[in-house]
């Protein structure tokens, strides 16, 4: 009676959550399925598969060719890996700082490092927009790089310095008596000490910045700078008719998301979950 | 902060430079795009531009903020909104997410990796795309979810709800809670994980069951995790609800500004719309009052709700 009971418990489980899980998935499959078809079978068999004669690429052919959506990639791509780059090493150098040494004002720099968690950045976008002018940086890749390592490296901080204070000093300590220099303990015993966090880190740091459209729009909205989540808003505002295209202008910036997705999934997760974010 | 540490210590003066070495760079780059730029906002909000030329008005722009009708009527609504989605996540997406997280955390579930990678997929997608994939979903042009509802029996139902001033907010809102439930899910379902495995056998042998261990033992003890994600909803709410609703309804925050939030606000009233010319100082003034009612927030949580729940933590 009781294994009945259970058995009917955990179909009732998976039932909700086999819900959840078409509820997120239906919306990304019809709108990649459709972008395949052309334009009759997208409005007269919204729920088909694209094949034979429903099967057309031609949204593929001038997002392709009449955008610059390459481009765009490139521009994101550019601009959320070397963010990421220096919000990794930065932030890390910075968590081995005030984690390893005690010095005066610790505490006070620990604190001002992390408001930032709390305070978001675009608050101060009227005066950083006047900065990124008159620095000559409007426009560039450059600006959006800066702010994002700057927006990024409060949680980073964090995160890391949580981690280094729960980690045990002897193998800092006996690198030093190897005489190893403050710098060499660094890059050859922390970082590799902080592996585990790291994929952590890089997820709260990626999405917002592959994702932002805040700071692309006010401080770089110039063509040859555009981002794809930019790109993809601008795209879609010209062409609201052709939906073969705007359907695979959407496609074409869910897919590498995807794959990445797909391939990472598993450390991903496993970054999110480890308990390094703690109530 | 090294040279003070050094002139303590002054043998070891020479030795101690890397820890400035450490910290300059985030530090340089944190305080110029993040902490100046707030500062200087604040600081903008009490001028006000003469001939080309700021002039310092103290708080006349914030009496002209919540005194003038043209923009006090603007930011009260887009307060008022801001409220209601803020309350709508809390009573809709963390509910939703908690109780995600709870059947996902099961011992025994099978599949639990494969739901929570699907789960947490939407998350990752660009507000943008998000935006747009549910407003061809939702068009009555497309006709999939007129469609579906006439299969259901319920096609009369159907009303262009992001395109009417009683439901555009609300639809707004449950395409975001579809997206982001995955981050308190997560957060939620990594704190289910770190409840002590005897905590809960200790309650199975007082003859409680997976549902009243759920509520008498696990809860109780993840509700610090719960003040986190109430915080991170407040704050989220405030600023980033910009980009979903500029990609829906445009900067205007149609039909009719009903979906006008803070961070659409603040974007017109930096950069101006149609015949209004944008004005840097207002915009400060708005950032500022924005920042104001973060800060307001991120106090209560601080020193209010961060605290109580430290006891049960212990």
């Amino acid at each position: 009676m009781r294994r009945i009971q259970d058995r009917l418990g955990s179909v009732g489980i998976h039932a909700i959550l086999l819900s959840w899980t078409l509820l997120a998935l239906f919306p990304l499959a019809l709108i990649v399925v459709n972008s395949f078809k052309t334009r009759k079978a997208i409005f007269g068999d919204p729920l088909g598969l694209p094949t034979g004669k429903a099967l057309s690429l031609k949204g593929y052919e001038s997002v392709m060719t009449n955008s610059d959506f390459p481009m765009f990639f490139g521009n994101s791509l550019i601009v959320t890996c070397v963010s990421l780059f220096f919000i990794l090493l930065f932030g890390a150098m910075a968590a081995h700082a005030v984690s390893e040494y005690r010095f005066k004002g610790n505490t006070f720099i620990s604190i001002y490092l992390i408001l930032g968690i709390m305070v978001p950045i675009r608050l101060g976008t009227v005066a950083l927009l006047n900065l990124i002018v008159d620095m000559g940086l409007a426009n560039t890749l450059t600006a959006l790089i800066l702010v994002y390592t700057a927006q990024g490296l409060p949680i980073a901080i964090f995160i890391f310095t949580e981690f280094l204070r729960s980690v045990s000093r002897e193998i800092k300590d006996s690198a030093r008596i190897d005489g190893l220099s403050e710098y060499r303990i660094f890059f050859e015993v922390v970082i590799p000490l902080v592996r585990p966090v790291i994929a952590t880190v890089a997820v709260f740091s990626m999405i917002p910045i592959w994702n932002d459209l805040w700071f692309p729009l006010i401080l770089s909205p110039g063509e040859e700078t555009r981002t794809v989540t930019l790109g993809v808003q601008q795209f879609i505002g010209q062409y609201t008719v052709q939906w073969g295209s705007v359907l695979a202008a959407l496609s074409v910036a869910i897919l590498p998301v995807l794959i990445m997705y797909v391939i990472f999934s598993r450390q991903l997760i496993r970054g999110i979950t480890s308990g390094a974010v703690k109530g | 902060m090294t040279q003070a540490a050094s002139t303590s210590t002054p043998p070891r003066a020479r030795r101690r430079w890397y820890i400035l070495v450490f910290l300059a760079p985030a530090t340089l780059i944190y305080t110029v795009f993040a902490i100046y730029p707030i500062f200087e906002s604040l600081r903008l909000s009490l001028y006000t531009a003469q001939e080309n030329q700021p002039v310092f008005v103290g708080l006349a722009n914030y009496a002209k903020l919540l005194g003038e009708p043209y923009w006090a009527d603007q930011f009260w609504n887009a307060f008022k909104n801001n409220i209601q989605l803020f309350l709508l996540h809390m009573l809709i997406q963390n509910p939703i997410a908690l109780a995600l997280a709870a059947l996902l955390s099961i011992p025994t579930l099978k599949g639990a990796a494969t739901y929570r990678t699907i789960f947490f997929l939407p998350t990752l997608l660009s507000v943008v795309v998000v935006g747009f994939i549910w407003q061809l979903i939702l068009s009555p042009l497309w006709g999939v979810t007129p469609d579906a509802m006439k299969a259901l029996g319920i096609g009369n139902l159907f009303r262009p709800w992001l395109g009417l001033e009683s439901s555009a907010l609300v639809t707004v809102t449950l395409i975001s809670i579809w997206q982001y439930v995955g981050i308190p899910l997560m957060l939620f379902y990594a704190a289910l994980l770190n409840v002590p495995e005897e905590t809960i056998e200790a309650a199975r042998i007082d003859g409680l069951n997976g549902w009243w261990i759920f509520w008498k033992v696990k809860l109780p003890l993840i509700l610090p995790t719960l003040g986190l994600v109430a915080i991170l909803t407040y704050i989220g709410n405030f600023t980033a609800s910009f980009d979903i609703i500029y990609s829906l309804q445009g900067g205007m925050a149609g039909p009719n500004f009903s979906t006008d939030v803070m961070g659409t606000f603040l974007f017109r009233s930096f950069f101006g719309f149609q015949a209004q010319l944008g004005d840097e100082y207002m915009g400060a003034t708005v950032a500022s009052a924005l920042f104001f009612i973060i800060l307001v927030g991120v106090g209560c949580y601080l020193f209010g709700v961060q605290r109580r729940l430290q006891r049960y933590d212990s």
